[in-house]
Protein backbone atom coordinates (compact mmCIF):
# COMPACT_ATOMS: atom_id res chain seq x y z
CA UNK A 1 0.00 0.00 0.00
CA UNK A 2 2.81 2.32 0.84
CA UNK A 3 4.61 3.92 -2.07
CA UNK A 4 8.31 4.60 -1.73
CA UNK A 5 8.97 8.25 -0.99
CA UNK A 6 10.75 9.67 -4.01
CA UNK A 7 14.05 11.53 -4.08
CA UNK A 8 14.21 13.81 -7.12
CA UNK A 9 17.30 15.72 -8.23
CA UNK A 10 16.46 18.83 -10.24
CA UNK A 11 18.52 20.23 -13.07
CA UNK A 12 17.91 23.95 -13.56
CA UNK A 13 19.04 24.38 -17.11
CA UNK A 14 20.03 27.44 -19.10
CA UNK A 15 20.40 26.25 -22.69
CA UNK A 16 22.71 23.26 -22.48
CA UNK A 17 24.21 23.89 -19.01
CA UNK A 18 22.97 23.18 -15.51
CA UNK A 19 22.96 26.27 -13.29
CA UNK A 20 22.08 26.92 -9.67
CA UNK A 21 21.41 30.13 -7.83
CA UNK A 22 20.32 31.32 -4.42
CA UNK A 23 16.71 32.56 -4.20
CA UNK A 24 16.49 32.27 -8.00
CA UNK A 25 19.34 34.78 -8.59
CA UNK A 26 23.14 34.67 -8.68
CA UNK A 27 23.39 31.74 -11.10
CA UNK A 28 26.51 29.63 -11.43
CA UNK A 29 27.46 26.73 -13.68
CA UNK A 30 26.96 23.22 -12.25
CA UNK A 31 27.76 20.96 -15.21
CA UNK A 32 26.41 19.24 -18.30
CA UNK A 33 22.81 17.98 -18.01
CA UNK A 34 23.37 14.53 -19.57
CA UNK A 35 26.40 13.80 -17.36
CA UNK A 36 24.50 14.68 -14.19
CA UNK A 37 21.47 12.70 -15.39
CA UNK A 38 23.59 9.58 -15.93
CA UNK A 39 25.11 9.98 -12.47
CA UNK A 40 21.74 10.35 -10.72
CA UNK A 41 20.27 7.42 -12.67
CA UNK A 42 23.13 5.24 -11.42
CA UNK A 43 23.02 6.58 -7.85
CA UNK A 44 19.38 5.62 -7.32
CA UNK A 45 17.42 8.81 -7.96
CA UNK A 46 13.71 7.97 -8.34
CA UNK A 47 12.99 10.56 -10.97
CA UNK A 48 14.63 13.57 -12.56
CA UNK A 49 13.28 17.07 -13.16
CA UNK A 50 14.75 19.39 -15.79
CA UNK A 51 13.65 23.01 -15.74
CA UNK A 52 14.46 25.58 -18.39
CA UNK A 53 15.06 28.63 -16.21
CA UNK A 54 15.61 31.00 -19.14
CA UNK A 55 12.46 29.75 -20.88
CA UNK A 56 12.98 32.06 -23.81
CA UNK A 57 11.53 31.26 -27.23
CA UNK A 58 14.83 31.42 -29.12
CA UNK A 59 16.55 28.99 -26.72
CA UNK A 60 13.73 26.44 -27.05
CA UNK A 61 15.42 24.15 -29.60
CA UNK A 62 18.48 23.95 -27.31
CA UNK A 63 16.27 22.97 -24.38
CA UNK A 64 14.51 20.26 -26.40
CA UNK A 65 17.89 18.88 -27.42
CA UNK A 66 18.89 18.88 -23.74
CA UNK A 67 15.75 16.87 -22.91
CA UNK A 68 16.63 14.35 -25.63
CA UNK A 69 20.17 13.94 -24.28
CA UNK A 70 19.02 13.64 -20.69
CA UNK A 71 16.25 11.14 -21.54
CA UNK A 72 18.79 8.97 -23.36
CA UNK A 73 20.66 8.49 -20.06
CA UNK A 74 17.68 7.53 -17.90
CA UNK A 75 15.86 4.37 -16.84
CA UNK A 76 13.71 6.45 -14.47
CA UNK A 77 10.93 8.98 -15.18
CA UNK A 78 11.77 12.44 -16.50
CA UNK A 79 9.78 15.59 -15.85
CA UNK A 80 10.54 18.72 -17.86
CA UNK A 81 9.23 22.24 -17.76
CA UNK A 82 9.90 25.93 -17.82
CA UNK A 83 8.27 28.16 -20.41
CA UNK A 84 5.51 25.73 -21.43
CA UNK A 85 2.77 28.07 -22.66
CA UNK A 86 0.55 25.84 -24.78
CA UNK A 87 -0.43 22.23 -25.48
CA UNK A 88 1.92 22.43 -28.49
CA UNK A 89 4.84 23.35 -26.21
CA UNK A 90 3.89 20.46 -23.91
CA UNK A 91 3.71 18.05 -26.83
CA UNK A 92 7.17 18.95 -28.09
CA UNK A 93 8.65 18.46 -24.61
CA UNK A 94 6.97 15.06 -24.23
CA UNK A 95 8.02 14.03 -27.74
CA UNK A 96 11.60 14.97 -26.88
CA UNK A 97 11.49 12.26 -24.20
CA UNK A 98 9.92 13.68 -21.04
CA UNK A 99 7.24 11.62 -19.26
CA UNK A 100 5.66 14.60 -17.54
CA UNK A 101 5.57 18.35 -18.01
CA UNK A 102 5.41 21.10 -15.42
CA UNK A 103 3.11 24.08 -15.87
CA UNK A 104 3.67 27.24 -13.88
CA UNK A 105 3.32 30.87 -15.01
CA UNK A 106 1.27 30.08 -18.12
CA UNK A 107 -1.23 28.07 -16.07
CA UNK A 108 -1.72 30.99 -13.68
CA UNK A 109 -2.38 33.25 -16.66
CA UNK A 110 -4.68 30.72 -18.35
CA UNK A 111 -5.80 27.87 -16.05
CA UNK A 112 -7.54 26.02 -18.92
CA UNK A 113 -4.05 25.06 -20.12
CA UNK A 114 -4.03 22.48 -17.29
CA UNK A 115 -7.25 20.87 -18.58
CA UNK A 116 -6.06 20.92 -22.17
CA UNK A 117 -2.80 19.19 -21.29
CA UNK A 118 -4.48 16.73 -18.93
CA UNK A 119 -7.08 15.70 -21.52
CA UNK A 120 -4.49 15.20 -24.23
CA UNK A 121 -1.66 13.59 -22.25
CA UNK A 122 -3.38 12.28 -19.12
CA UNK A 123 -3.30 13.65 -15.57
CA UNK A 124 -0.23 11.55 -14.78
CA UNK A 125 1.76 13.67 -17.26
CA UNK A 126 0.75 17.07 -15.89
CA UNK A 127 2.57 18.52 -12.89
CA UNK A 128 1.41 21.89 -11.60
CA UNK A 129 4.46 23.78 -10.32
CA UNK A 130 3.66 26.36 -7.67
CA UNK A 131 6.23 28.87 -6.42
CA UNK A 132 4.86 29.97 -3.06
CA UNK A 133 5.94 32.74 -0.71
CA UNK A 134 4.68 33.47 2.77
CA UNK A 135 2.68 36.67 3.04
CA UNK A 136 1.34 37.28 6.54
CA UNK A 137 -0.74 34.27 7.57
CA UNK A 138 -0.96 32.72 4.10
CA UNK A 139 1.16 31.66 1.13
CA UNK A 140 0.80 33.43 -2.17
CA UNK A 141 1.73 32.26 -5.66
CA UNK A 142 4.66 33.84 -7.44
CA UNK A 143 5.19 33.69 -11.20
CA UNK A 144 7.89 34.39 -13.77
CA UNK A 145 10.52 32.48 -11.80
CA UNK A 146 9.68 34.27 -8.57
CA UNK A 147 9.80 37.80 -9.98
CA UNK A 148 6.10 38.69 -9.67
CA UNK A 149 3.32 38.09 -7.19
CA UNK A 150 0.16 36.59 -8.63
CA UNK A 151 -2.82 37.53 -6.54
CA UNK A 152 -3.70 33.95 -5.58
CA UNK A 153 -3.51 31.88 -2.42
CA UNK A 154 -1.17 28.90 -3.01
CA UNK A 155 -3.43 26.34 -1.29
CA UNK A 156 -6.48 27.50 -3.24
CA UNK A 157 -4.49 27.37 -6.47
CA UNK A 158 -3.24 23.84 -5.77
CA UNK A 159 -6.80 22.66 -5.19
CA UNK A 160 -8.05 24.40 -8.31
CA UNK A 161 -5.20 22.98 -10.40
CA UNK A 162 -6.06 19.44 -9.33
CA UNK A 163 -9.73 20.01 -10.15
CA UNK A 164 -8.63 21.12 -13.62
CA UNK A 165 -6.63 17.92 -14.14
CA UNK A 166 -3.15 18.27 -12.67
CA UNK A 167 -1.89 14.85 -11.56
CA UNK A 168 0.82 16.10 -9.23
CA UNK A 169 1.84 19.30 -7.44
CA UNK A 170 5.44 20.53 -7.25
CA UNK A 171 5.54 23.15 -4.53
CA UNK A 172 8.62 25.32 -4.16
CA UNK A 173 9.04 27.52 -1.12
CA UNK A 174 10.45 30.82 -2.36
CA UNK A 175 11.33 31.66 1.24
CA UNK A 176 13.48 28.54 1.60
CA UNK A 177 14.84 28.04 -1.92
CA UNK A 178 18.64 28.14 -1.88
CA UNK A 179 18.85 28.78 1.87
CA UNK A 180 19.65 25.17 2.90
CA UNK A 181 17.65 25.66 6.12
CA UNK A 182 15.19 22.86 5.37
CA UNK A 183 11.97 22.44 3.40
CA UNK A 184 8.90 24.49 4.29
CA UNK A 185 7.10 21.76 6.22
CA UNK A 186 4.00 23.81 7.04
CA UNK A 187 3.46 24.86 3.42
CA UNK A 188 3.94 21.35 2.06
CA UNK A 189 1.70 19.74 4.70
CA UNK A 190 -1.00 22.33 4.06
CA UNK A 191 -1.04 21.52 0.34
CA UNK A 192 -0.60 17.78 0.74
CA UNK A 193 -3.52 17.48 3.14
CA UNK A 194 -5.73 19.56 0.83
CA UNK A 195 -5.20 17.85 -2.53
CA UNK A 196 -5.82 14.24 -3.59
CA UNK A 197 -2.71 13.97 -5.80
CA UNK A 198 0.97 13.41 -4.91
CA UNK A 199 2.96 16.43 -3.76
CA UNK A 200 6.65 17.08 -4.43
CA UNK A 201 8.32 19.42 -1.93
CA UNK A 202 11.09 21.72 -3.12
CA UNK A 203 13.30 24.47 -1.77
CA UNK A 204 15.70 24.61 1.14
CA UNK A 205 16.99 21.05 1.53
CA UNK A 206 20.44 20.31 2.82
CA UNK A 207 20.53 17.71 5.59
CA UNK A 208 19.08 14.16 5.60
CA UNK A 209 16.96 15.30 8.59
CA UNK A 210 15.28 17.85 6.31
CA UNK A 211 14.14 15.02 4.05
CA UNK A 212 12.96 12.88 6.96
CA UNK A 213 10.94 15.82 8.26
CA UNK A 214 9.30 16.65 4.91
CA UNK A 215 8.24 13.01 4.45
CA UNK A 216 6.72 12.81 7.94
CA UNK A 217 5.49 16.16 9.29
CA UNK A 218 5.47 17.66 5.78
CA UNK A 219 3.42 14.79 4.33
CA UNK A 220 5.34 15.01 1.05
CA UNK A 221 5.24 12.14 -1.45
CA UNK A 222 8.51 13.22 -3.03
CA UNK A 223 11.30 15.67 -2.26
CA UNK A 224 13.31 17.63 -4.76
CA UNK A 225 16.71 19.27 -4.42
CA UNK A 226 19.43 20.50 -6.72
CA UNK A 227 22.76 21.84 -5.53
CA UNK A 228 23.27 19.45 -2.61
CA UNK A 229 23.16 16.63 -5.15
CA UNK A 230 25.16 18.44 -7.85
CA UNK A 231 27.90 19.40 -5.39
CA UNK A 232 27.96 15.89 -3.87
CA UNK A 233 27.17 17.39 -0.46
CA UNK A 234 24.49 14.70 -0.06
CA UNK A 235 24.94 11.37 -1.88
CA UNK A 236 21.54 9.90 -2.80
CA UNK A 237 22.31 6.39 -1.57
CA UNK A 238 23.36 7.59 1.89
CA UNK A 239 20.28 9.80 2.07
CA UNK A 240 18.03 6.83 1.27
CA UNK A 241 19.78 4.61 3.81
CA UNK A 242 19.27 7.33 6.41
CA UNK A 243 15.55 7.49 5.59
CA UNK A 244 15.13 3.70 5.50
CA UNK A 245 16.72 3.46 8.96
CA UNK A 246 13.99 5.82 10.20
CA UNK A 247 11.23 3.63 8.78
CA UNK A 248 10.49 5.82 5.76
CA UNK A 249 9.87 3.60 2.72
CA UNK A 250 12.43 4.28 -0.01
CA UNK A 251 13.69 2.37 -3.01
CA UNK A 252 17.24 1.33 -2.23
CA UNK A 253 19.27 0.84 -5.40
CA UNK A 254 21.01 -2.52 -5.69
CA UNK B 1 14.20 -11.41 -34.16
CA UNK B 2 12.92 -7.86 -34.24
CA UNK B 3 10.47 -6.38 -31.74
CA UNK B 4 7.65 -4.42 -33.37
CA UNK B 5 6.55 -1.47 -31.23
CA UNK B 6 3.01 -0.32 -31.84
CA UNK B 7 3.29 3.42 -32.18
CA UNK B 8 -0.14 4.71 -31.28
CA UNK B 9 1.07 8.26 -30.81
CA UNK B 10 -0.14 8.32 -27.22
CA UNK B 11 2.95 7.17 -25.42
CA UNK B 12 6.61 7.70 -24.99
CA UNK B 13 7.71 4.98 -27.42
CA UNK B 14 11.23 6.39 -27.49
CA UNK B 15 12.05 5.37 -23.93
CA UNK B 16 10.96 1.78 -24.58
CA UNK B 17 13.04 1.81 -27.75
CA UNK B 18 16.10 2.98 -25.87
CA UNK B 19 15.65 0.31 -23.19
CA UNK B 20 15.48 -2.43 -25.83
CA UNK B 21 18.46 -0.96 -27.64
CA UNK B 22 20.53 -1.04 -24.43
CA UNK B 23 19.69 -4.74 -24.17
CA UNK B 24 20.96 -5.27 -27.70
CA UNK B 25 17.49 -5.92 -29.17
CA UNK B 26 16.40 -4.63 -32.54
CA UNK B 27 13.08 -2.86 -32.73
CA UNK B 28 10.95 -1.03 -35.24
CA UNK B 29 7.94 1.21 -34.89
CA UNK B 30 4.77 0.15 -36.62
CA UNK B 31 1.45 1.82 -37.24
CA UNK B 32 0.04 -0.23 -40.14
CA UNK B 33 -2.00 -3.48 -40.11
CA UNK B 34 0.59 -5.15 -42.39
CA UNK B 35 3.49 -4.45 -40.02
CA UNK B 36 1.51 -5.83 -37.08
CA UNK B 37 0.42 -8.92 -39.03
CA UNK B 38 4.00 -9.71 -40.01
CA UNK B 39 5.64 -9.01 -36.64
CA UNK B 40 7.90 -11.61 -34.93
CA UNK B 41 7.17 -10.08 -31.54
CA UNK B 42 4.91 -7.22 -30.48
CA UNK B 43 5.12 -4.58 -27.79
CA UNK B 44 2.27 -2.21 -26.97
CA UNK B 45 3.41 0.67 -24.78
CA UNK B 46 0.83 3.11 -23.56
CA UNK B 47 0.22 5.96 -21.19
CA UNK B 48 -2.70 8.33 -21.03
CA UNK B 49 -6.35 7.70 -21.76
CA UNK B 50 -7.91 4.32 -22.59
CA UNK B 51 -10.10 6.01 -25.20
CA UNK B 52 -7.13 7.52 -27.05
CA UNK B 53 -5.40 4.15 -27.34
CA UNK B 54 -8.49 2.14 -28.41
CA UNK B 55 -9.46 4.81 -30.95
CA UNK B 56 -6.01 4.73 -32.56
CA UNK B 57 -6.08 0.92 -32.70
CA UNK B 58 -9.47 1.05 -34.43
CA UNK B 59 -8.84 4.05 -36.69
CA UNK B 60 -5.65 2.47 -37.98
CA UNK B 61 -7.30 -0.95 -38.28
CA UNK B 62 -4.77 -2.50 -35.92
CA UNK B 63 -7.23 -4.27 -33.63
CA UNK B 64 -7.77 -7.39 -35.74
CA UNK B 65 -4.16 -8.02 -36.80
CA UNK B 66 -3.03 -7.44 -33.20
CA UNK B 67 -5.56 -9.87 -31.70
CA UNK B 68 -4.88 -12.41 -34.47
CA UNK B 69 -1.13 -12.22 -33.86
CA UNK B 70 -1.52 -12.73 -30.11
CA UNK B 71 -3.89 -15.69 -30.66
CA UNK B 72 -1.42 -17.14 -33.18
CA UNK B 73 1.26 -17.22 -30.50
CA UNK B 74 3.35 -14.18 -31.41
CA UNK B 75 5.16 -13.01 -28.24
CA UNK B 76 3.42 -9.90 -26.89
CA UNK B 77 4.20 -7.44 -24.11
CA UNK B 78 1.69 -4.77 -23.09
CA UNK B 79 2.84 -1.91 -20.87
CA UNK B 80 0.52 0.14 -18.62
CA UNK B 81 -2.42 1.01 -20.90
CA UNK B 82 -1.14 -1.85 -23.07
CA UNK B 83 -2.19 -4.19 -20.22
CA UNK B 84 -5.55 -2.50 -19.68
CA UNK B 85 -6.39 -2.70 -23.40
CA UNK B 86 -6.39 -6.52 -23.19
CA UNK B 87 -9.56 -6.59 -21.06
CA UNK B 88 -13.22 -6.38 -22.15
CA UNK B 89 -13.66 -2.70 -21.33
CA UNK B 90 -12.59 0.14 -19.07
CA UNK B 91 -14.61 2.49 -16.88
CA UNK B 92 -12.33 5.24 -18.17
CA UNK B 93 -14.19 5.03 -21.52
CA UNK B 94 -17.24 2.83 -20.84
CA UNK B 95 -18.62 3.01 -24.38
CA UNK B 96 -15.56 1.50 -26.01
CA UNK B 97 -14.71 -2.18 -26.31
CA UNK B 98 -11.29 -3.42 -25.24
CA UNK B 99 -9.38 -6.16 -27.07
CA UNK B 100 -11.32 -8.82 -25.10
CA UNK B 101 -8.33 -11.13 -24.81
CA UNK B 102 -8.86 -11.24 -21.03
CA UNK B 103 -12.20 -11.22 -19.19
CA UNK B 104 -13.19 -8.38 -16.91
CA UNK B 105 -13.34 -4.61 -16.70
CA UNK B 106 -10.68 -2.08 -15.91
CA UNK B 107 -11.89 0.13 -13.02
CA UNK B 108 -10.82 3.29 -11.24
CA UNK B 109 -8.56 2.66 -8.25
CA UNK B 110 -10.40 3.39 -4.98
CA UNK B 111 -9.77 6.93 -3.66
CA UNK B 112 -8.33 5.62 -0.39
CA UNK B 113 -4.88 6.92 -1.20
CA UNK B 114 -3.53 9.63 -3.46
CA UNK B 115 -4.33 9.26 -7.14
CA UNK B 116 -2.86 8.86 -9.70
CA UNK B 117 -0.98 5.90 -8.22
CA UNK B 118 2.30 7.50 -9.15
CA UNK B 119 5.64 6.32 -7.97
CA UNK B 120 7.53 3.21 -6.91
CA UNK B 121 5.66 0.26 -5.45
CA UNK B 122 6.30 -3.45 -4.83
CA UNK B 123 4.64 -6.56 -6.21
CA UNK B 124 2.92 -9.51 -4.57
CA UNK B 125 3.53 -12.75 -6.40
CA UNK B 126 0.46 -14.86 -7.28
CA UNK B 127 1.78 -17.39 -9.77
CA UNK B 128 5.09 -18.51 -11.16
CA UNK B 129 6.32 -15.75 -13.44
CA UNK B 130 8.78 -15.85 -16.32
CA UNK B 131 8.86 -12.05 -16.59
CA UNK B 132 9.93 -11.72 -12.95
CA UNK B 133 12.69 -14.33 -13.07
CA UNK B 134 15.85 -12.95 -11.47
CA UNK B 135 14.01 -9.97 -9.99
CA UNK B 136 14.41 -9.45 -6.23
CA UNK B 137 11.13 -10.17 -4.40
CA UNK B 138 11.16 -6.74 -2.74
CA UNK B 139 12.06 -4.82 -5.92
CA UNK B 140 10.23 -1.57 -6.62
CA UNK B 141 8.63 -0.75 -9.98
CA UNK B 142 7.43 2.59 -11.32
CA UNK B 143 3.66 3.02 -11.72
CA UNK B 144 1.70 5.97 -13.13
CA UNK B 145 -2.03 5.26 -13.48
CA UNK B 146 -5.47 5.82 -11.97
CA UNK B 147 -7.27 2.81 -13.49
CA UNK B 148 -6.43 -0.86 -13.10
CA UNK B 149 -7.67 -4.41 -13.66
CA UNK B 150 -8.97 -5.54 -10.29
CA UNK B 151 -10.29 -9.02 -11.14
CA UNK B 152 -7.60 -11.64 -10.87
CA UNK B 153 -7.48 -14.76 -13.00
CA UNK B 154 -5.21 -17.76 -13.59
CA UNK B 155 -3.13 -15.49 -15.86
CA UNK B 156 -2.40 -13.05 -13.01
CA UNK B 157 1.28 -13.60 -12.19
CA UNK B 158 1.59 -10.73 -9.70
CA UNK B 159 -0.50 -7.98 -8.17
CA UNK B 160 0.25 -4.68 -6.49
CA UNK B 161 -1.57 -3.31 -3.45
CA UNK B 162 -2.66 0.32 -3.51
CA UNK B 163 -5.95 0.69 -1.69
CA UNK B 164 -6.91 -2.58 -3.33
CA UNK B 165 -5.03 -5.39 -5.00
CA UNK B 166 -4.84 -4.93 -8.76
CA UNK B 167 -3.25 -6.90 -11.60
CA UNK B 168 0.37 -5.86 -12.09
CA UNK B 169 1.74 -8.74 -14.19
CA UNK B 170 -0.17 -10.90 -16.69
CA UNK B 171 1.26 -14.00 -18.31
CA UNK B 172 -0.84 -16.27 -20.50
CA UNK B 173 1.37 -18.32 -22.79
CA UNK B 174 2.79 -15.81 -25.30
CA UNK B 175 0.70 -12.90 -23.97
CA UNK B 176 2.44 -10.85 -21.30
CA UNK B 177 1.57 -7.48 -19.83
CA UNK B 178 2.65 -5.27 -16.95
CA UNK B 179 0.85 -2.34 -15.32
CA UNK B 180 4.13 -0.66 -14.28
CA UNK B 181 6.66 0.88 -16.65
CA UNK B 182 9.64 -1.47 -16.99
CA UNK B 183 11.39 1.16 -19.14
CA UNK B 184 11.23 3.57 -16.17
CA UNK B 185 11.87 1.08 -13.36
CA UNK B 186 15.66 1.07 -13.16
CA UNK B 187 17.47 -2.29 -12.96
CA UNK B 188 14.35 -4.28 -11.98
CA UNK B 189 12.57 -3.03 -15.09
CA UNK B 190 15.55 -3.86 -17.28
CA UNK B 191 15.40 -7.45 -15.97
CA UNK B 192 11.70 -7.72 -16.90
CA UNK B 193 12.45 -6.54 -20.45
CA UNK B 194 15.41 -8.93 -20.63
CA UNK B 195 13.10 -11.79 -19.61
CA UNK B 196 10.58 -10.79 -22.27
CA UNK B 197 13.31 -10.79 -24.93
CA UNK B 198 14.27 -14.28 -23.77
CA UNK B 199 10.67 -15.41 -24.33
CA UNK B 200 10.83 -13.94 -27.83
CA UNK B 201 14.02 -15.76 -28.78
Amino acid sequence: MSLARRIIPCLDVDGDRVVKGVNFVGLRDAGAPAELAARYNAEGADELVVLDIAASRDRRPTFLETIRRVAAELAIPLTAGGGIRSADDARSVLRAGADKITLNTAAVARPELISEASLEFGAQAVVLAIDAKRDGDQWVVMVRGGLDFANINAITWAKHGVALGAGEILVTSMDRDGTKTGFDTALTAAISSTVSVPVIASGGAKLPEHFAEIFTAGRADAALAASIFHDRVQPIRELKEFLAARGIPVRLPC
Amino acid sequence: MKITLLDCGVSNVASVERSLERLGAQSQRAATPECVANADALLLPGVGHFEALIRVLDDRKLRKPLCDAIRRGVPFLGICLGLQALYDASDEAPKLTGLKLLPGRVCALPPLAKLPHMGWNRLISKNRSRLLEGVEVDAYFYFAHSYAAIEQGPETAAVCDYGTEFVAVVEKENMCAVQFHPEKSGEAGVQVLRNFLRLCA
